[in-house]
């Protein structure tokens, strides 16, 4: 579903027009369940994470000022659901991983002109290969610190502004972009390990 | 280029890729960067790696979806809903 007709449905509950509510509901359920299973990987969790995150946004429905942010609004009532249901804090801080362990090496040959990357050409056409490739996004996201995985989820998969994650994550803009930045940076390096992997013989250097 | 300006030059860029990709540095920043990554192949292969990275995220399709809703849970949520429309009324 468009952003927009999202916060249309968001407007129209807000009118009181309950043609909406089946719509909003089935849309945010399955968002929700996605980025709970994502941020938390449990099943179960995520099921009771949708039902109480919904709860929480019909209950506070008139709290909703800006149906224009309806998304980030929802995915805020979500992450405190989320923590709520984790024994110890997704969010406890951890250390950053430095950006040097993230650049890509030099080539054997020692030429500056030279990294070694695998052949990303020819992806966006390739189904199988974006099909695998989504796997292997899966495992980067699963495996990354909670810290990147949390503005990853939120940036790039849900599509939030900067100042809407920032928002939700209760941090500053700032740091949403450090975070964002290496976490893309570790799902490239997977992608790209992968890549070398499956296409051996197209490797660029 | 000498080796080591080269070296340099990649190592700043590295750090803003993300910012640049999503537009949010300033115009004359991401000019100095477009001109770099035009004129170096590997920063030039990283960038639309990244940038690819990036497209497999927006894309990105659930493996699983909820399974449909119980009819206590969705009245549940309708109660919640119609309480807060009585509410806000009153």
């Amino acid at each position: 579903m468009e952003r927009a007709a999202e916060i249309e449905l968001a407007r129209q509950l807000l009118d009181g027009k309950p043609e909406a509510f089946d719509k909003f509901v089935d849309h945010f359920r399955a968002k929700i369940f996605n980025y709970s299973q994502l941020l938390c990987g449990h099943r179960e969790d995520a099921e009771e994470v949708v039902q109480e995150t919904l709860l929480n946004v019909f209950e506070k429905f008139s709290q909703l000022r800006e149906p224009e942010h309806v998304r980030a609004w929802v995915f805020r009532i979500a992450k405190n659901v989320c923590l709520i249901k984790r024994r110890k804090s997704i969010f406890a801080p951890q250390q950053e991983v430095s950006l040097d362990e993230l650049m890509p090496a030099r080539g054997t040959s020692g030429d500056p002109m030279k990294i070694e990357i695998a052949d990303w050409s020819g992806l966006p056409e390739d189904e199988v290969l974006r099909s695998e490739l989504q796997r292997a996004l899966d495992d980067a996201i699963a495996e990354m610190p909670e810290i990147y995985r949390s503005v990853m989820l939120l940036r790039d998969v849900e599509e939030l502004s900067t100042e809407e994650t920032a928002h939700v994550l209760g941090v500053n803009t700032d740091a949403v972009k450090t975070r964002l930045h290496r976490a893309r940076l570790l799902a490239r390096k997977k992608l790209d390990t992968y890549l070398r992997a499956s296409r051996p013989g197209l490797e660029k250097n | 280029m000498a080796a080591h300006q080269h070296d340099e030059n990649c190592k700043k860029m590295f750090s803003l890729l993300s910012e640049y990709l999503d537009m949010e540095l300033p115009a004359e920043t991401c000019k100095e960067m477009g001109s770099h990554i035009n004129g170096c192949e590997p920063c030039a292969a990283f960038t639309e790696s990244l940038r690819q990275t990036i497209e497999l995220c927006r894309k990105y399709q659930s493996k699983e979806l909820p399974g449909p809703i119980a009819r206590d849970a969705r009245q549940k949520l309708v109660e919640a809903y119609q309480k807060m429309l009585a509410d806000r009324r009153s």
